[in-house]
């Protein structure tokens, strides 16, 4: 038996780096976190150089459980991107709060590590476990903040509803394997395809409960529950790789599985994305017209987003994962850039994250009232901005499918959620000011800040390398048909 | 039935036997001693006065702490059987993939130990 | 025949601690019905010519898994005339979802149908390996063919130990904490004997 470990490169980095930044910050007698994330972000910098090293053919490891192929690579390099802006971002974060610890770069790196292994799962045994070892991760880092009441409940709401998510999830699967006798992919679609009509209605409920298992995982409405608590009690931080990173990974990983073993069962899985993109559209936009606090209204626009990228997922085919992938690109670039700015939203020396302390923004900081503005534009999808080319996209993939109905949903629900967003522009610029804001912004959230501006300004102007790249990934979803 | 779960027979009957004595104990002693019960002789004798709280006390959390260390070594103890016993077939691979996973569970124990985990303050 | 009578054995024993599990007014008596329930559940997989999984099941549930629960029902120390307050409000929503899921389970289950080569997998699992004992069939598999996959196990375990770390290890200040390396080192200068005339003192 011989080991293919080039496949894996980039995940034997970030395991390397995970292990020391774990050893490095209990042999050395001083405060390690810089040093953690320091080491923790050139490895992730160091994966995406292997990733593009290795490229992008498809190529099975580990005796076909895992597979790295564009589509993986795509989506991964999204996943450590996410990863690098929002560990750039707490450094500073977590020295002002005094909370700093050296495991906490190490769970980051642990977490993406997890996500990677899901992006490339080709069997529901990796799968799983590259799921759990994501989730495990994330439960710890939402209650890292041990002794803020707020943040141990948020851990804890977390673990509990994701416990029950993992149990979901593996419930089906075990479904599938006894229908079905495998649980790898390839093999999974041939058996379906191939018409082992004795075995469907088995099947048919393990895909439910697989489905229902993800869809906790990308919250979508209606397992959606945990997110407002958990994104609101959770350190800021932490808030911003939650809405980044793991959305990527599990909306990345759900294509994998409705597009690959699944894909022969396409009308049964097609209603219930269509059902879940319809309620979290719906609950994302009405939801958070009547919130106050910023990262709980966050956490309603990323069921919405979810709720939109959703539909380009009811699409389906390549068109439809080509859209999902843009529209969780750019999603990305503004909610890293969103969160930035709610990191710099401090009044003398503590968080604040009330909208009203956004208020007159424009007047006591232009050039942070001038960033959110770009963003909300964007998230609100007002064209030109990017994040309308986001949902340009899904729902034309969406109407080229022949779903109508769900892109004027769709469409409706925007433009409902285009209302809380520019209400926070409003509040920015027309509202009367009160206190100003410190206007002590640390170099990385400005840097991240800047970099997030800058993007979503170039894929509002030039998306055409993201739109090729994302057809290249999609198109390695459906190697028969490319 | 095949043969190896022929086996496991001595086990059954143990445990047969073990609940048999445990039901004739209690039915032995119901039927054949005397019993009037009343209420001052089944009350707690606790010094005359009745038990105050519950006899359940709250734990410290660090028993917990070396509950889920003892948790994460008992699983991989459990590893190690199968490998015990197919080394011999599986190879030098087989035996530098329980080295990785082992390296990996000593990053763990070294995490611990310099974390002052293991120390009862 | 006596097969099936010691299957139907265990599987009411486990049926019936499951529910006593969650009706136990008591928790650690729910626990150690928990516990009860492991082992029936152990003696339906030796049944199943899963050895190993039973044994492991006994080691890692019961030997550890059990008392993990028992601090913790200890720890939290719920006070559980609190706890139950909202089940009599609950349990007509509750009762209908359960009656939804029976009625579904049963349609479903009186359509089911299993792939074709199913059937003979369950007799001979690993037809390779149908020879070996169930321990040794998995290590033939576990370190070679799905090495990714027991790696990966290693990776959760220590995530595992590093989040426990981390989220309920404090140092306590002002605890005098035994230092074995400073014993083993003390000199056997550090002692001095002396000869204490009588009624005089040191």
């Amino acid at each position: 038996m011989t080991l293919d470990l080039v496949p894996v490169l980039p995940e034997l980095l970030v395991v390397a780096a995970a292990v020391a930044v774990l050893m490095w910050g209990v042999f050395v007698q001083r405060d390690t976190t810089r040093d953690g994330f320091v080491i923790a972000i050139v490895a992730m910098v160091a994966a995406i150089v292997a990733l593009g090293a290795i490229g992008g053919d498809r190529r099975l490891a580990f005796d076909g459980l895992f597979v790295l192929d564009r589509f993986a690579v795509f989506t991964k390099i999204m996943i450590l991107l996410a990863a690098i802006f929002t560990a750039s971002m707490s450094v500073d974060f977590l020295e002002r709060e005094k909370i700093g610890r050296f495991e906490y770069p190490a769970l980051v790196l642990f977490a993406t590590l997890g996500m990677m292994l899901m992006v490339s799962s080709n069997s529901f045994l990796s799968l799983y476990l590259g799921l759990e070892l994501q989730s495990l991760s994330l439960y710890v880092l939402a209650a890292y903040h041990r002794d803020s009441t707020r943040a141990v409940e948020a851990g804890l709401k977390y673990f509990v509803l994701g416990a029950l998510a993992s149990g979901l999830l593996l419930y089906g699967i075990s479904l599938v394997y006894g229908f079905a006798g495998t649980t790898a992919f390839g093999p999974l679609a041939q058996l379906l395809g191939s018409g082992g009509a004795t075995a469907k209605i088995g099947v048919i409920i393990g895909l439910v409960f697989v489905m229902a298992g993800l869809a906790f995982k990308i919250s979508a409405v209606p397992f959606h529950m945990w997110t407002p608590d958990v994104y609101e009690g959770a350190p800021t931080p932490v808030t911003a790789f939650f809405s980044s990173a793991p959305k990527v990974a599990a909306m990345a990983l759900f294509m994998r599985v409705l597009e690959g073993p699944f894909v022969h069962l396409f009308v049964e899985w097609r209603q219930v994305v269509v059902a879940l993109s319809i309620a979290s559209m719906v609950v994302g936009s009405f939801a958070a017209i009547s919130q106050s606090n910023i990262k709980r209204l966050m956490a309603y626009s990323a069921i919405g987003h979810v709720g939109f990228a959703l539909v380009g997922l009811a699409a389906g085919g390549a068109i439809g994962v080509q859209a999902v992938l843009v529209y969780l690109s750019i999603y990305l670039v503004m909610v890293v850039g969103t969160f930035a700015v709610i990191l710099s939203m401090r009044r003398k020396g503590a968080m604040v994250e009330r909208l009203d302390d956004l208020a007159g923004l424009g007047k006591t900081s232009p050039m942070l009232a001038f960033v959110m503005g770009v963003l909300m534009f964007s998230m609100a999808g007002i064209p030109p901005m990017a994040g309308f080319w986001g949902k340009f996209y899904v729902f034309m993939a969406a109407v080229q499918r022949g779903l109508w109905p769900l892109a004027i949903i769709g469409v409706l629900t925007s433009v409902v959620a285009a209302f809380y967003y520019l209400r926070i522009v409003k509040i920015m610029y027309f509202d009367e000011p009160v206190d100003g804001l410190d206007r002590v912004l640390g170099r990385p959230v400005a840097l991240v800040m800047a970099v997030a501006t800058v993007g979503v300004l170039a894929l509002t102007f030039i998306p055409g390398p993201l739109l090729a790249g994302a057809k290249t990934a999609a198109m390695a979803l459906f190697p028969a048909a490319g | 039935m095949e043969a190896w779960q022929i086996e496991y027979l001595p086990i059954l009957v143990f445990m047969g036997i073990a609940g048999a004595i445990a039901v004739i104990a209690v039915t032995a002693s119901w039927l054949a001693a005397r019993q009037k019960p009343y209420a001052q002789k089944t009350s707690a004798y606790e010094c005359g006065f009745d038990a105050f709280g519950d006899a359940r006390s709250k734990f410290d959390v660090r028993f917990y702490l070396v509950a889920i260390l003892f948790i994460v070594f008992d699983l991989e103890v459990a590893f190690l059987f199968p490998w015990a016993v197919a080394l011999g077939k599986i190879g030098l691979f087989g035996f530098w993939s329980m080295m990785a996973f082992l390296g990996v569970l000593t990053i763990g124990f070294i995490y611990e130990w310099r974390k002052g985990a293991l120390e009862w303050e | 025949m006596i097969e099936t009578f010691i299957f139907y054995m265990y599987a009411t024993i486990l049926v019936a601690s499951a529910v006593m599990v969650i009706s136990a007014r008591n928790p650690v008596h729910s626990v150690l019905f928990l516990i009860l329930c492991f082992f029936n559940a152990a003696g339906l997989f030796v049944l199943l010519g899963a050895e190993f999984l039973a044994m492991v099941l006994v080691v890692v549930y019961v030997g550890a898994v059990a008392v993990l629960f028992l601090f913790v029902v200890m720890m939290l120390d719920i006070n559980l005339a609190r706890a139950r307050e909202g089940m009599m409000a609950y349990l007509p929503t509750g009762a209908v979802v359960g009656l939804v899921l029976l009625a579904e389970l049963v349609v479903v289950f009186s359509n089911w149908g299993f792939a074709p080569h199913i059937a003979a997998e369950v007799q001979a699992p690993m037809a390779a390996y149908a020879h070996l004992t169930n321990t040794d069939a998995l290590g033939h598999l576990l370190y070679t063919r799905y090495v990714y996959l027991f790696q990966i196990s290693g990776l959760l375990l220590l995530v595992a130990m590093v989040g426990t770390i981390l989220l309920t290890l404090r140092r306590r200040p002002g605890v005098r904490k035994q230092t074995i390396a400073d014993q083993v080192a003390r000199s056997s200068r550090s002692v001095e004997v002396r000869k204490v005339p009588t009624g005089g003192g040191v």
